[in-house]
């Protein structure tokens, strides 16, 4: 039998697979746009009723009130205590790691520390919530009620903390990578000056790696925006101007977790305050994302 | 050689100043950077051994074959962990087969153009939009439009609308479709990684041998990278089991005290007719033809109850209901997934949470207990992930 092997002549199955491939991947922009269309089309006919000059610059959320008031700066403010209190705490811890790690560690203790340390950002957020509201909140009070502050049962300071803790991981683990990234030859010219390894790197490595740490800190800051059960767990639901982290505070996502926790009528005001605070938090993170992202080409295009 | 070259010569040989205090520094911040590692491993520890000892002796074979009940002592998670297996399954075998494709798509396939980067970046955007979004996007699109279909597709034949209204609003389908979309960035990650690392030879080999494109990479390239697409999976699947945001919006119940599937003696109703939301008939004077396929009690609409026996065949007025008790078959036929599909659900983090909010100490306990569960196996499925990527590493050598 003769066959024209030059003829280029796709079979039907593979035309099919093709499409089935292509279909599965463009589900991903089709998500994106789902999300983006709900939550920008359901604010829409939120900001219909309510201005959105009131959203941005009033200090009062009360939507659930008889005279309800819509201003998001109280959850901004939630939002922002917590995740200020996450980044002080997982900042140090995470870079203090990442450095160990990259720079003194061996190939063993590395190859051992980093999953496991990894496995703090796959335990549930419900947990963690519990934790910080039965574990740390307690064993905080009990610091702080020597020194006067008298810290609730409810509050920023603990759900932050645990957040903090939360995200490590991912700094330490993208901050390490980014940091081994860097050449060893510029390691090795920094030794070769007779600089210590401590020397090198904080003047040599981190400096290099600059644009992946802070890539991988905004990643980490985003998570912290986005985080939702732990502050909903032990954070207190309460929203007001938030100036301390010891006082009680709602973020964003803790208010929209808790209206949904009732009952959730379709297309009242309030059904639809939550999509407008849903259209804040996705913009906070798609623009920490962005700049996350843009940081962490940079590192690699660097050398 | 001058004099004041040697001078220099035994300025350089003699240890510059103040070395002792730099090594030093150098070695103090290996301990920093050890307390800093142990205080994060230590949180691992701490944090499951608070547990265990809040909730450790509430863990009993009972606590698993239980209700959720007001009273503590007798309160378990069998609602619980029988919906989270359920939604998780539903998950799965959405979330396994398209993130796969579409991470081999991403690879193999993707021409470099701008339909591709949007996809790239709608996959890396995907990956860090926060959980409660896709909670919204679920509650926009299917409990609010897909699970009211009559609102929106009144033109459809209301065998479909009525098919629609079962399957979607706050489901379990819902759950898991919600569930897949969010892993869905981790499996196409994982997946693209795996097949990166397989060598470019083994795809030249089989096209070489008259291969088409789908055929080498179905029988050569997905076989060398299942192991990393696996763990993928598994760190994927373990997220959604975690995952309550969610699953709180689009209305997963805090207190459910039945299952989605029927146990053989489980008590079942079968309600006549389409109901209005208090439970009457939306036309009272309807009837249907039904017969009846076990021993039992019909409650008409009036609430005077009959008596009535299998294969009797009656006319009975919407807004009755057909009680009777399940059997085996009843049992069996209840694992259709279209009708398990569409019943209402609670999963484990729900339940752990709503014991959480609870001031008395005793649910607090049962909420440390379900912790203990919940952290166990997601503990144990991320450690298989990172184990079988460490046997990965090691074995494949190419």
């Amino acid at each position: 039998m003769e066959r024209d092997f030059t003829k280029k002549k796709p079979r039907l199955a593979e035309r099919v697979m093709e499409g089935l491939l292509f279909a599965a991947a463009a589900a991903a922009i089709a998500i994106v746009l789902g999300i983006v269309y709900v939550v920008v089309s359901e604010s829409t006919k939120f900001f219909s009723h309510v201005s959105a000059i009131e959203f941005l610059t009033s200090t009062t959320w009360t939507p659930l009130f008889d005279n309800p008031q819509y201003g998001i700066a109280p959850l901004l403010t939630g939002t922002f205590m917590s995740t200020l209190v996450a980044l002080s705490v997982a900042v140090p811890l995470g870079l203090l790691v990442a450095i160990y790690l990259s720079e003194f560690a061996g190939p063993r203790t590395r190859e051992t520390i980093k999953p496991t340390l990894e496995l703090l950002a796959a335990v549930p957020t419900v947990v963690y919530g519990y934790f910080a509201l039965l574990f740390v909140t307690p064993l905080l009070q009990g610091w702080l009620r020597p020194l006067g502050i008298e810290l609730p049962s409810f509050n920023l300071l603990s759900a932050g903390i645990v957040m903090g803790l939360m995200i490590i991981p991912y700094i330490a683990s993208l901050s390490e990578d980014a940091m081994r990234a860097v050449p060893r030859s510029m390691r090795e010219g920094s030794y070769a000056m007779g600089a210590t390894r401590l020397e090198t790197a904080f003047r040599v490595v981190v400096p290099a790696a600059v644009s992946g740490v802070v890539g991988a800190v905004i990643l980490g800051m985003s998570r912290a925006i986005g985080e939702t059960m732990i502050v909903v767990v032990a954070g207190g639901q309460l929203p007001q101007m938030v100036t301390s982290p010891a006082e009680q505070g709602a973020t964003v996502t803790a208010f929209i977790a808790q209206v949904a926790l009732g009952d959730l009528p379709f297309g009242t005001l309030e059904y639809n305050s939550i999509f407008a605070a849903g259209l804040a938090l996705l913009v906070l993170t798609l623009m920490f994302n962005f700049l996350a992202f843009w940081l962490q080409r940079r590192y690699r295009e660097a050398y | 050689m001058t004099a004041i070259d040697a001078q220099q010569v035994r300025d350089i040989t003699v240890h510059p100043p103040g070395l002792r205090v730099r090594r030093f520094k150098d070695s103090a911040f290996i301990v920093w950077g050890i307390v800093a590692t142990i205080i994060g491993l230590g949180t691992l520890v701490t944090l499951v051994s608070d547990l265990v000892h809040d909730g450790g002796h509430r863990l009993t074979l009972a606590f698993f074959s239980s209700f959720p009940s007001s009273e503590p002592a007798l309160a378990g998670i069998l609602s619980a962990w029988v919906g989270s297996l359920l939604v998780i399954f539903t998950t799965a075998i959405v979330a396994i087969p398209i993130g796969i494709l579409a991470g081999i798509y991403l690879e193999e396939y993707a021409p470099k153009n701008p339909v591709t980067s949007a996809i790239e970046i709608a996959v890396n955007n995907l990956a860090g939009v926060p959980s409660i979004l896709f909670g919204l996007m679920a509650v926009g699109i299917f409990v609010q439009f897909l699970g009211n279909p009559n609102r929106w597709f009144s033109f459809l034949p209301e065998g479909f609308r009525e098919a629609g209204a079962h399957l979607f609003g706050q489901s379990i389908l819902t759950a898991g479709i919600t569930l897949s979309l969010l892993i869905l960035p981790v499996i196409i990650v994982a997946t693209r990684e795996a097949v990166r690392g397989v060598p470019q030879e083994i795809r030249h080999a089989a096209l070489a041998v008259g291969a088409t494109k789908w055929q080498s990479t179905q029988h050569h390239v997905l076989p060398y990278a299942l192991p990393g697409v696996v763990t993928g999976v598994i760190i994927g699947v373990s997220r959604a089991l975690g995952e309550t945001a969610p699953l709180i919006m689009i209305g997963g119940l805090t207190f459910v005290a039945f299952l989605p599937i029927t146990r053989p003696g489980d008590a079942t109703f079968e309600t006549i007719g389409v109901l209005d939301e208090y439970g009457a008939a939306v036309d009272p004077a309807a009837t249907e033809r039904v017969t009846i396929h076990h021993d039992g009690v019909v409650v008409l609409p009036d609430f005077t109850e009959q008596q009535v026996q299998a294969g009797q065949v009656l006319d009975l007025p919407h807004g009755s209901t057909v009680q009777s008790v399940a059997d085996l078959g009843d049992a069996i036929v209840s694992w259709n997934p279209g009708h398990w599909f569409g019943q209402e659900f609670t999963v484990m983090p729900i339940q752990m949470f709503n014991w959480t909010s609870r001031p008395q100490a005793e649910f607090l306990e049962l909420a440390a207990a379900a912790g203990i569960v919940l952290l166990g196996i997601t503990l144990l499925m991320n450690g298989t992930a990172i184990y079988l990527r460490y046997r990965l590493r090691k074995s494949i050598k190419w």
